[in-house]
């Protein structure tokens, strides 16, 4: 054998085991478009593959494929400074007719802490999709027993109360405490907020009691929150979630609500016509079974929103990020 | 105990022919990742999500961990024969073994890697039969300060690979410190230079492969007509009983480094690799062969690596509780079946965990049987003459840097960074350090700001934790060890590996 010839073996596998990869990094991109009505769409997620925003955009994206409602979707994650990359390439996509990005507060909250020119508020507003409760989350033998003894607790001495999140400054889990705080008449400046690299972190540290209570969507705790290791003192909705036992925090006399959404938008200049196709794409995707399914097996709350409503909506978001966040000395 | 019977039962569900299958594709899938840089396990299951949609749950999780395991065994195939190490786990074995691969041995370090891989991942699966409940409720008790003392211990033990010349070690270790302070992880924006592309810091990935894969294809390109040649030995295809001999004290020494780490949630495969380097080093019959292709080098940190992917499954198995965003992805793969995960699974669903183990038995000896005859196949890719050798480097770093992000960005800063790593071997700098400063830097600081954020800034929290002040206590003997040794016998140090990880 000559030395090319006994080469070829391992390139041929190398050149398998490439196929196999993009393969899969490229899964739903094809399928030719037939016709205007099913034209394709590209799709930009502001985060990896696995977080929120991409679990939301995909089944999004789904759906609206395996409806027809839609041609195929190019997804691609734009991933960066918590959206703020993703976002700022929306808004230089001006005028852009088939393009839209998933999002949520979260990326309203990094355009602030990281400097950004990039307003959410300056994008076309499609729709917002679902929400997220945030809860109130302690150790099984935390002294604090209802939301009273955590805000006597917490008023007495702000730097006593210990709380962690699973988001950075700017994030849901971080934007909670702090409304929360200013709510209950503390000053945010005081709020003790210590940063965890997501849910798993938190969840550890709740379990050994490093931290006193614990801000996040309370669907990751499910599994210890059934089991009695932790508990949920209140969550921040207008209503009581199903599956948990707690009250809302307006029940418990703390006047405020607090939600983690998600929506899309396009990019900023697009025609009315091309607004109003798109808002009509997701209105006809939020009646599918298919999306009633993906809402339910992520224990997402529908909060469907197009509009006028949601652009007001999005630009007090905007607003209410932009307060807290300044008060705080970080935008 | 009926774990035996239930473990037994667990095989009865993972041994049907459609999830050997999936296990046979996981495993496939898994190693094809691992050897393409960047693409990296978690990302792979995070875009297999969807199959959970039409596949058995049983199937999907004997899917995906084929893939989490073969992910760790594929990284250090291109990690020796390349010097690309395609997952962050993996960049400790590219030392060694690039370095036997260019030898002649790269067969034998392949093997090594793999058999290293199989004994660990299954004495590593083992353990988490026997001990995860007991085990995960422990995890939970390390904080910030045991965190941050254990990652001070690894920091102290590479020490001891700066090199002869403690001034070029430094200088490499502050550079790979400084490249970690990129970012606004803090909340303070440091060295971004407004960019929100940088905001994020620089994957370790990027830097592995910039300077492992970028530097050297830049330095052989300097000096191709400027040197002969030096061909690649064709070499024996199989390890010799020196060399089992050599690998298998380092292969269960790794699995003892990688398995707890892997269970602590601040652990990861990181450091037990760089602990396994070290330790491996310090105990090795023949130091003066390390930094030119140990093979105790590749056997530790592989076995290391492997360990703490079975690890990882002791908290999330246990308590629900993922250490890993691959594990973290696999915890949402079980949730969309709407399965409680958390204390629950074991006693709810045993079934299924039990089914999970015995697939992860079924995997690692499938991965075995993959990669063991693929060893010298492998092996011969070396063969390819320079140029076009080079050339697929360069194409298999960049599109591990892209694949990271997606960001083109990205391709620059491999850029200038390969450039910093031609520096270095011009000037003699060791790049194991630099490599280590960008994988510890950040994990220091962000424990040590959790650690004094919640003690209000008293210092005295670092050593508020008991496993803090063992590991504390370990430094300090170990370092008066070294002093009164250094003074026994000053000149005890041989001035030989210098030279070589200057070309490393």
């Amino acid at each position: 054998m000559t030395p090319t010839r006994r080469t070829q073996r391992p390139w041929a596998i190398l050149a398998l085991a490439l196929a196999a990869a993009l393969t899969l990094s490229a899964c739903g991109v094809t399928r030719g478009d037939d016709g205007e009505a099913n034209r394709r769409v590209s799709m930009y997620i502001p985060n990896s593959p696995g977080g929120g925003y991409d679990l939301t955009g995909r089944a999004a994206a789904r759906v609206l494929e395996d409806a027809d409602i839609s041609g195929r979707f190019e997804v691609t994650n734009v991933i960066g400074a918590g959206g703020t990359v993703a976002m700022q390439r929306l808004l230089n996509e001006r005028g852009v007719d088939d393009l839209v990005m998933s999002m949520g507060l979260g990326v309203v909250g990094a355009t602030y802490t990281n400097d950004s020119s990039a307003r959410v508020s300056d994008a076309t507003p499609i729709a917002r999709l679902i929400e997220d409760q945030e809860a109130l989350i302690v150790p099984k033998d935390s002294p604090f027993k209802t939301i009273d003894d955590l805000v006597e607790a917490w008023k007495a001495d702000p730097q006593s109360v210990t709380i962690g999140g699973g988001s950075s400054p700017g994030g849901p889990d971080h934007l909670f405490p702090m409304q929360m705080a200013k709510t209950v008449g503390i000053d945010p400046k005081q709020v003790k907020y210590i940063v965890y690299d997501g849910g798993g972190p938190l969840t550890s540290a709740l379990l050994g009691k490093k931290i006193d209570v614990g801000t996040s969507g309370p669907s990751e705790f499910e599994g210890q929150i059934k089991d009695g290791s932790l508990r949920v003192l209140a969550v921040s909705g207008a209503e009581r979630l199903d599956n948990i036992d707690a009250p809302t925090l307006k029940e418990s006399g703390v006047d405020m609500t607090f939600v983690n959404w998600r929506g899309i938008l396009a990019p900023p200049g697009i025609s009315d016509e091309s607004r109003d196709r798109l808002v009509e794409m997701f209105t006809e995707m939020h009646q599918t079974q298919g999306w009633k399914d993906a809402i339910k097996r992520n224990g997402w709350i529908d909060s469907f929103a197009t509009g006028e409503e949601f652009a007001t909506f999005l630009a007090e978001q905007d607003k209410r990020v932009e307060t807290t966040l300044k008060e705080l000395g970080l935008a | 105990m009926g774990n035996l019977d239930l473990l037994l039962e667990g095989f009865q569900t993972a041994l049907t022919l459609e999830n050997l299958f999936y296990a046979l594709l996981g495993v496939f899938l898994g190693t094809a990742v691992g050897v393409l840089p960047g693409i990296g396990p978690a990302m792979t299951l995070a875009l297999l999500l969807p199959i959970t949609y039409s596949v058995g749950v049983d199937s999907a999780l004997i899917m995906f961990a084929g893939i989490y395991y073969g992910g760790m065994y594929g990284g250090s195939t291109t990690s020796i024969l390349l010097n690309t190490p395609g997952e962050s786990s993996s960049v400790v074995t590219a030392i060694e073994g690039n370095k036997m691969a260019k030898k002649g041995r790269a067969a034998q370090a392949l093997a090594t890697a793999a058999i290293g891989s199989f004994v660990a991942g299954t004495i590593g699966t083992a353990l988490v039969v026997l001990f995860a409940p007991p085990l995960a409720s422990q995890v939970v008790k390390l904080g910030g300060p045991s965190n941050f003392a254990l990652l001070l211990l690894a920091l102290f033990a590479v020490t001891a690979v700066l090199g002869t010349s403690r001034l070029r070690g430094f200088i490499a270790l502050f550079l790979g410190l400084a490249i970690g302070l990129v970012g606004g992880q803090t909340g303070q924006q440091r060295l971004t230079f407004g960019s929100p592309l940088l905001a994020d810091g620089i994957d370790i990935v990027v830097v592995a492969v910039a300077i492992f894969a970028i530097g050297e294809a830049l330095w052989v390109a300097a000096h191709l007509r400027r040197r002969p040649l030096d061909i690649i030995p064709v070499g024996q295809p199989w390890m010799s009983r020196e060399d089992w001999g050599r690998s298998w004290k380092p292969w269960l020494r790794g699995t003892a480094f990688g398995f707890p780490f892997g269970a602590i949630p601040a652990g990861g495969a990181e450091i037990p690799t760089l602990l396994s380097y070290a330790t491996e080093r310090k105990l090795a019959k023949h130091p003066e062969e390390f930094g030119k292709g140990a093979i105790e080098g590749v056997a530790g940190p592989e076995a290391a690596n492997n360990a703490s992917a079975a690890g990882t499954l002791v908290p999330l198995l246990a308590i629900g509780l993922p250490t890993t965003a691959t594990a973290a992805i696999m915890l949402l793969a079980i949730q969309s079946y709407g399965i409680e995960t958390g204390p629950q699974l074991f006693t709810g669903e045993p079934e299924l965990v039990w089914a999970l183990l015995a697939s992860l038995f079924i995997g690692n000896t499938l991965l075995l049987l993959l990669n063991l005859p693929l060893a010298p196949l492998w092996a011969k890719l070396l063969q390819v003459p320079r140029p076009y050798l080079y050339a697929g480097i360069l194409f298999f770093a960049s599109l591990g840097a892209y694949s990271v992000s997606f960001q083109p960005f990205d391709l620059g800063i491999l850029l200038v960074i390969g450039l910093l790593g031609l520096a270095m071997r011009r000037f003699g700098l060791p790049v194991l350090p630099l490599i280590i400063g960008v994988i510890l830097g950040p994990k220091l600081e962000d424990q040590l700001t959790t650690s004094l954020q919640i003690s209000s800034g008293d210092i005295s929290t670092l050593w508020s934790e008991p496993v803090a002040v063992i590991v504390y206590v370990f430094i300090a003997a170990t370092l008066v060890f070294i002093v009164a040794n250094g003074l026994r016998k000053p000149q005890a140090e041989p001035a030989t590996d210098d030279k070589e990880e200057v070309s490393a």
